[in-house]
């Protein structure tokens, strides 16, 4: 391991740019496709670098382009990166979400279509789940695929598809046998965006942003090999998938925690002032001291899980708490950087503001999304109840 | 950092979580408060934890110990908390064999230690004065008398003060804060009756004479036995903690009321799923302090503050959802649950409450 560590520092000190090596602003993350743009050009370098190594995927395996790492060197190469401040060469719901479900669940022919493009960022994925009238209660989905010989026929209306209008293919929940109770009738279809009866259409968030759209789906024809799994067996795999989805939801809180992002005792020393080493108000200091430590105690609960998994126990209920608790502790760090900013902290756009002071406005906007998608707060504690402490029904 | 347990701890854990669970249950405390018990624990459990090597596990090999650690003693507080146990573990397993061993003179060692490990001689620390934990504000007074001193000045919330064979005695002389060992019936010591049914003493000190040779140890000796304290109270009350929420669990399972189980309402549910994140959260935070402890790690005081402030949390959360859930059940002194929220505010406040905590916490953090 030791040789493993100082190999993987060495590549990185001699492949990443230092471009690369910088704070990532939301407009400069990478999530590839064919309609990707890159405002620098070591972006694409550093992608491409990482992508022929394997490591935008890194546990996946080689035979399909994957980095073929150990659980323990993938977090070996996670701190190296985190330590030199790496940037994240590729995200995107292709590498956390579909791509492990596929590799579980797909054909061989499947994997060997999609995994590829996913490591390389060249094919950019979203998630077809949400329905206007199906959100927390997913399983009521209503968008048709009748299979008609070799295809599917679909039909549907989705909403909250993260940055549809950007990416070239969707993985959708559809329903197959609308006779069979609600959870058994469900399928997971890929379907290529690139046909004119799919049309993304964006919508304006309180953030400004429109990260989020509705995809509308009419006489769209699917070959009938994109089905993944068996038909109408899609709920087992939109479960599978969601895990991950929380899993990468839960560790927003770790993430931003890292190198370049401003502490809260910062700000609160910054905004309201410092008194013999003190933030000077005593309330906001107890704030600051109360949200730490519980986000102090979260990442000891995760390092934890890590370490129960890694000695080869079976998965434990904790992980059953990371999406409540890690988005939770997300929100109360961007309230709490306001509480500290005051009315630097209120600022949309324009003069008289930073530009973190502008961007934290808009990140705190977007962390009310946290306990929302993949799964509200709501949500994950009655699966808690449920699955953790087998509360009846 | 190792957040889960090595197989021998592993093996301290199960031996504890039986040897409380059938000989030292909560019925153990119930009777001893009715029948007024004396001593307010059991000295004969006590010696069979003495045997089992409890009394060892912070002494060296070479004073007669095993120096099986923190995270081994940890295990046993956890299960002692499980069953609201009372014990002298804290007083003296901890605190006594802790500033013995770390700061005895080769006399002092000699002279106690094979008694504590015996489980024969009891030990309890005199520091508090005020309504609060404040480790630094000591008023008892030492001063020089021929070669030894005279100590004069009260202490309260005296753990097993009542009892103790001999007391550690935090007392100010002209050099800062110094520790005495003084035999028991020196002092004038009052039981004092705590709603928890755990022992605690006002202790008054007249100008008792203390010889040279009563001087216990470095003037940094304290922080650390502190420390230890805080960590293990944190572990036995992480027990106490997960036992209210299991049998407050198993309560929403067994009680019905219009015609279904209680625990199928969602208001219940969710709140003991948070119960349950919290429990996780505080075992997290006991595992890595008293690691920390062992590995004499740098941040070791600051994982004891979160460990001790999310113990305080915790217990108080889980022991008051107890008595709200189990209804007008829990509100009866002959139903247990109410014996762990009494527990809890006594514990709470033992060592540092959650203010304490935080403000030293936000100290060592440099805010």
């Amino acid at each position: 391991m030791p040789t493993f560590r100082a190999e993987t520092r060495a590549w990185l000190e001699e492949n990443c740019p230092q471009a690369m090596r910088t704070f990532m602003p939301e407009n400069e993350q990478v999530a590839g496709g064919k309609r990707a743009q890159y405002v620098r050009p070591e972006q694409k370098q550093w992608l491409d670098r990482m992508a022929a190594k394997g490591w935008t995927a890194p546990t996946w395996p080689k035979q399909y382009g994957g980095g073929g790492l150990s659980s323990e060197e993938s977090l070996i190469l996670e701190e190296e990166m985190q330590d030199l401040g790496c940037r994240l060469p590729l995200r995107g719901m292709g590498l956390s979400m579909l791509g492990p479900v596929l590799l579980e669940y797909g054909t061989e022919e499947q994997r060997q279509t999609h995994i590829p493009p996913i490591i390389k960022g060249e094919i950019r994925w979203c998630q077809g789940y949400s329905e206007p009238e199906a959100g927390s209660d997913l399983a009521s989905l209503r968008t048709r695929a009748v299979l008609q010989g070799e295809h599917f026929l679909v039909n549907g209306h989705k909403i909250w598809t993260s940055n549809a209008h950007h990416s070239d293919w969707i993985f959708c929940l559809v329903r197959t046998d609308p006779t069979a109770k609600k959870h058994e009738g469900i399928s997971f279809l890929l379907i290529d965006m690139a046909d004119p009866g799919v049309r993304p259409n964006p919508i304006r968030l309180i953030s400004g942003a429109s990260v989020f759209c509705e995809t509308f789906i009419e006489n769209v024809r699917v070959p009938a090999g994109n089905l993944v799994g068996p038909l109408n067996k899609g709920w087992t795999i939109a479960k599978r998938l969601l895990e991950h989805e929380r899993k990468g939801i839960g560790g927003i809180a770790a993430r931003n925690a890292a190198k370049f992002e401003i502490s809260v005792e910062v700000a609160a020393k910054h905004y309201a002032g410092e008194h013999e080493g003190k933030i000077a108000d005593p309330i906001l200091r107890d704030h600051v001291a109360a949200y730490s430590m519980d986000a102090h105690a979260f990442q000891l609960t995760r390092r934890r899980a890590a370490e129960e998994a890694e000695s080869g126990a079976p998965p434990g209920p904790l992980s059953a708490m990371f999406k409540l608790q890690g988005t939770e502790l997300n929100k109360r760090r961007y309230e709490l950087l306001l509480e500290s900013e005051g009315f630097q902290g209120l600022g949309w756009e324009g003069e008289g503001f930073t530009k973190d002071e502008l961007r934290f406005t808009r990140e705190w906007l977007r962390s009310k999304a946290n306990s929302i998608e993949g799964g509200t707060s709501e949500v994950q504690l009655n699966i808690i109840a449920k699955r953790v402490l087998g509360l009846p029904d | 950092m190792p957040l889960i347990l090595s197989d021998e701890a592993r093996m301290v854990r199960e031996s504890a979580l039986d040897f409380f669970r059938e000989r030292s249950p909560i019925t153990g405390l119930r009777k001893l408060r009715d029948d007024n018990d004396p001593d307010g624990f059991s000295r004969d459990l006590w010696r069979q934890m003495a045997d089992l090597g409890w009394t060892g596990f912070l002494v060296p090999e070479d004073d007669g110990g095993s120096a099986f650690g923190m995270t081994g003693l940890a295990q046993v507080m956890e299960a002692a908390g499980r069953t609201l146990a009372a014990t002298p573990l804290l007083s003296t397993a901890l605190l006594g064999a802790t500033l013995l061993s770390l700061g005895g003179t080769d006399d002092q060692k000699a002279e106690y230690l094979p008694r504590l490990l015996a489980g024969e001689h009891i030990f309890a620390l005199a520091l508090e004065e005020g309504a609060r934990h404040a480790p630094n504000q000591i008023a008892v007074k030492a001063t020089r008398d021929g070669t030894g001193y005279r100590l004069t000045g009260q202490k309260t919330f005296v753990l097993d003060g009542h009892i103790a064979d001999t007391l550690i005695v935090a007392a100010r002389t002209e050099s800062g804060i110094t520790l005495f060992l003084v035999p028991g019936e020196a002092a004038t010591r009052t039981r004092l009756t705590m709603v928890d049914s755990r022992n605690a003493a006002l202790i008054r000190l007249d100008n008792v004479a203390v010889g040279p040779d009563a001087v216990l140890g470095r003037p940094d000796l304290l922080d650390i036995a502190l420390d230890r304290a805080r960590a293990a109270l944190a572990a036995e009350m992480l027990g106490s903690a997960n036992e209210a929420f299991d049998r407050t669990i198993q309560y929403l399972k067994d009680r019905k009321q219009f015609g279904v189980a209680i625990g199928s309402f969602q208001s219940l549910k969710h709140r003991a799923a948070q119960m349950f994140c919290e429990v996780e959260i505080t075992r997290s935070a006991v595992l890595a302090a008293v690691d920390a402890l062992d590995q004499n790690a740098n941040d070791a005081a600051a994982l004891v503050s979160l460990a001790k402030a999310k113990s305080n949390e915790t217990l108080y959360l889980c022991s008051n959802e107890g008595v709200q859930m189990h209804g007008g059940i829990g509100m009866t002194d002959e139903h247990e649950i109410g014996f762990f929220m009494k527990r809890s505010r006594v514990a709470q406040a033992s060592f540092g409450d959650t203010r304490f905590c935080r403000d030293r916490y936000a100290q060592l953090m440099g805010y």
